[in-house]
């Protein structure tokens, strides 16, 4: 019955998104302040409609009613809580479904919370808004239906994929979701700017907190996948240039692009159209990731779902959107004039540079994971394009995009001067050019990636430090330190998103340059050294999880002949989907982790064992999460607060409509 | 029940990426093996090289790259060998010939092309002259302001 209940809600939440749609962009062109009103209470109706959809499908899944075909097909009653509830998305259709909630709460946000918007704004945001939503919901009724029933329902469910039953994987798609469909918002916005024709210092702050928001719900999803890739595939591997990976990659740097060109339309009136057409294409990436996910036109690790029908859907949608904004586009950016005029050295052109490089390396992603389907299709060649290429086509963008952080972030707006920006930064360029020399005098081997990751994280960092510092005046050392205090939050985010990435950066090249590797057969009781580490085998057995078994291992970490921990690497294999996973024993340091995997008996005895010193591995998320929290500190500035109040005594009720 | 299930993990486990037999005793030569092997996909797996993936072919593949290190091959020929037997498709980065010149230069003209849009852009903005009077909406609401 609840079932029927959530079917009925999501089909009432389409029509409801069918009426946000027409009536309110109809009111907008038409200056009808009734109809356009109609977009609020119509954006909260949905979001309710389709959250009781999800509910009733979360509810279904808890209690494991087998006589829905998605609860048989992707649920098992022995399953722990946490991963009845995550298997709601841990599917295609569950996954939509979510993807259409996700829309509808940033449609029904931008309601409660945009009333400083001008309500034309504001109903063509919704309108577009809605219109996105209601594409989704025709593919989820037409192509993917989460509520269709068994004929019979069965004694008992097939299981979620076991390597979906992670903690740290639970809660990587929601956080996907959130970001892919938080540059829904961003694209509304520029859609409207363009139906407006108006595009203003006004627009560029009401878009930014949405894209910050997007961003920073990419950013922890994208590390919380890393993560687990880490922890989970049994080799310590972070990062694969895997298709699916890519999809999530290429709108994060778009996006990135896009909060800094804000940034200029925001301050200085200018990058109008660039901003706008970024906006499009960050989503349009969105929508391509989704089409590469499920339509099965890449292979990958993270392929579920692969459907042709469906890929065709997800196409057309992408195809529609991307098309007409583009359109909309060609014929209204000329509308847009730049009115900030800047010098060439200058922020602003910094911020050209930064959105430069942030939008080439993402293009570049782009070719390099659709040149396998190009080459398949024009050429009749079959080949990979795999992590050796991004590596070297990719990481170049990066280390340029590094070495101009910190002069860009330090010059003026309008006209800057780089001799005066340079001063304070100095003592940065020393100190980390004296590190990375360090670096590379204590290193063993001769490779050069290690030494320049600390140069070029240090420096990020240091600037980053050095640009909060310079903030704070020119007065004695404890007038600068109160003033440190009540920096802008802004400032204060810019500093810690800076940071963050820095912080990645060295972590990456670290991880990459001075892993260490031992690889063995191990009879129990052996011990071996790595590193600075010694590793002692101890034990070998097996165990009943409560949906799967496990052959368990432990093993003593010593230090200097002084035991400092056990970890137990673990091999399941989950019986219902006949698959095996491996649970790698990590100790987690500050400065490396000691990561231990137990494989298959020998036939001679002993046990395959593999054990890694991987350093800095904590400092890539610790970076992103940086990351994420900068953006979080930024977007609880005043100053949006502020402005926010502003906008709206501007705005006089029952004044006169927009057009 | 139990030891049915038992001998079914055994059965069903994967064979390991680089088994401990497989490891060659000249750490020059298994160190080449490793850095090869990482540039070598999988055939039969979604996007993992040689080197990681589980796979039983995998460890054809990476016995046979050892042979013919061990053989005297140099690393070109010891890849072209394989890619002679399993095509092009098991090299994780595209050779830089013929077509896929266009994916290999795709970053560096990509870049100066944007780059150079950029500069022109910024060059735009740096000629222009800043717009010096109020438009008529802004004087009108500057005017709202006055008053008030």
């Amino acid at each position: 019955m609840i079932t029927e209940l959530g079917h009925f809600a999501l089909i009432l939440a389409a029509l409801v998104a069918v009426v946000q749609t027409v009536v309110p962009l109809v009111g907008a062109h038409k200056g009808w302040r009734s109809w356009m009103a109609l977009a609020d209470p119509a954006a909260t109706v949905q979001l309710i409609l389709v959250g009781f959809s999800f509910a009733a499908l979360t509810y279904a899944f808890v209690v494991s009613d087998f006589s829905l075909r998605l609860v048989f097909l992707n649920s098992h009653s022995d399953k722990p809580m946490l991963y009845k509830i995550s298997g709601v998305w841990g599917n295609h259709e569950g996954s939509m479904l979510l993807w259409v909630l996700t829309l509808a709460l940033f449609g029904a946000c931008a309601s409660w919370f945009g009333s400083n918007l001008p309500a034309s704004l504001r109903a063509r945001v919704l309108g577009v808004q809605a219109l996105v939503s209601v594409a989704f919901y025709a593919f989820i009724l037409l192509t993917s239906n989460p509520f269709l029933r068994m004929e019979v329902a069965p004694f008992d469910g097939q299981d979620l994929n076991p390597l979906l039953q992670d903690p740290g994987l639970a809660f990587h798609p929601p956080f996907l979701y959130l970001g892919y469909v938080g540059l829904s918002m961003t694209f509304s916005f520029a859609i409207a700017a363009l139906l407006e024709g108006k595009v203003d210092a006004a627009w560029g702050r009401w878009v930014r907190p949405w894209t910050l928001a997007a961003w920073l719900f990419l950013t922890v999803g994208i590390a919380l996948g890393s993560w687990w890739a880490y922890y989970e595939l049994g080799w310590g591997g972070f990062w694969f240039w895997d298709p699916v990976e890519n999809a999530s990659f290429m709108p994060w740097l778009l996006a990135a692009a896009l909060l800094h060109s804000a940034i200029v339309v925001e301050k200085r009136e200018a990058l109008k159209s660039w901003t706008i057409l970024l906006a499009i294409l960050a989503f349009g990436f969105s929508l391509l990731g989704t089409f590469i996910v499920r339509s099965g036109v890449l292979t990958s690790v993270h392929a579920f779902a692969n459907d042709p029908e469906r890929g065709v859907f997800i196409l057309v949608i992408f195809g529609g959107f991307v098309g007409a904004a583009l359109t909309l586009f060609a014929v209204r950016a000329s509308a847009m004039e730049a009115k900030g005029v800047f010098s060439m050295v200058s922020r602003e052109s910094a911020l050209v540079a930064n959105n430069v490089l942030l939008a080439v390396s993402a293009f570049v992603v782009f070719i390099g994971t659709l040149w396998p389907v190009f080459a398949e299709m024009a050429l009749g060649r079959v080949l990979s394009v795999g992590a050796p290429f991004f590596n070297a086509a990719f990481s170049p963008f990066f280390v340029v995009l590094a070495l101009i952080l910190p002069v860009g972030a330090m010059l003026a707006w309008k006209r800057g001067n780089l001799r005066r920006a340079m001063t304070p930064l100095w003592p940065v360029v020393v100190l980390a050019v004296a590190l990375g020399g360090l670096a590379f005098a204590m290193q063993t081997g001769r490779s050069a990636l290690g030494p320049v990751g600390v140069i070029l994280g240090v420096w990020v960092v240091g600037g980053a430090a050095m640009d909060l510092w310079q903030r704070t005046g020119r007065k004695g050392l404890s007038d600068r330190l109160g003033r440190l205090t009540r920096l802008p939050r802004a400032d204060w985010g810019k500093f810690i998103a800076h940071s963050g990435l820095g912080v990645t950066i060295f972590a990456v090249a670290g991880l990459m340059a001075w892993e260490a590797e031992d690889i063995r057969v191990a009879d129990i009781g052996d011990r071996w050294q790595i590193g600075i580490h010694e590793i002692e085998l101890r034990d070998v057995r097996q165990e009943q999880g409560p949906n799967y078994i496990t052959t368990k291992a432990d093993m003593a970490i010593f230090r200097n002949g002084r035991e400092v921990g056990v970890v137990h690497p673990e091999k399941r294999f989950y019986p219902v989907a006949e698959m095996p996973t491996t649970e790698a024993g990590i100790r987690n340091g500050v400065l490396r982790d000691v990561y231990l995997v137990v494989g298959d008996p020998q036939t001679n005895g002993g046990w395959a064992v593999r054990s890694y010193i991987k350093p800095f591995a904590n400092w890539i998320w610790g970076g992103s999460i940086l990351m994420a929290i900068g953006g979080l500190v930024s977007l609880s500035d005043r100053r949006l607060r502020v402005a926010a109040g502003a906008a709206k005594r501007r705005t006089p009720a029952g004044g006169v409509p927009a057009e | 029940m139990k030891r049915l299930i038992l001998i079914l993990t055994l059965l069903a486990a994967p064979v390991w990426a680089v088994q401990p037999d497989e490891v060659l005793d000249d750490p020059a030569l298994e160190e080449r093996a490793r850095d090869l092997s990482t540039g070598l996909r999988c055939p039969v797996c979604q996007n993992e090289s040689i080197d990681e993936s589980n796979a039983g072919i995998s460890r054809d593949l990476r016995i046979l790259l050892r042979e013919r290190l061990v053989a005297g091959d140099s690393d070109e020929e010891a890849v072209q060998f394989l890619v002679n037997r399993y095509g092009e498709y098991i090299l994780l980065s595209p050779t830089k010939s013929g077509a896929n010149l266009v994916l290999w230069l795709a970053a560096p003209v990509l870049l100066l092309v944007a780059a150079g849009v950029g500069y022109a852009s910024v060059r735009a903005r740096s000629k222009a002259k800043a717009p010096e009077t109020l438009t008529d909406a802004e004087k009108a609401r500057l005017e709202e302001i006055m008053r008030s």
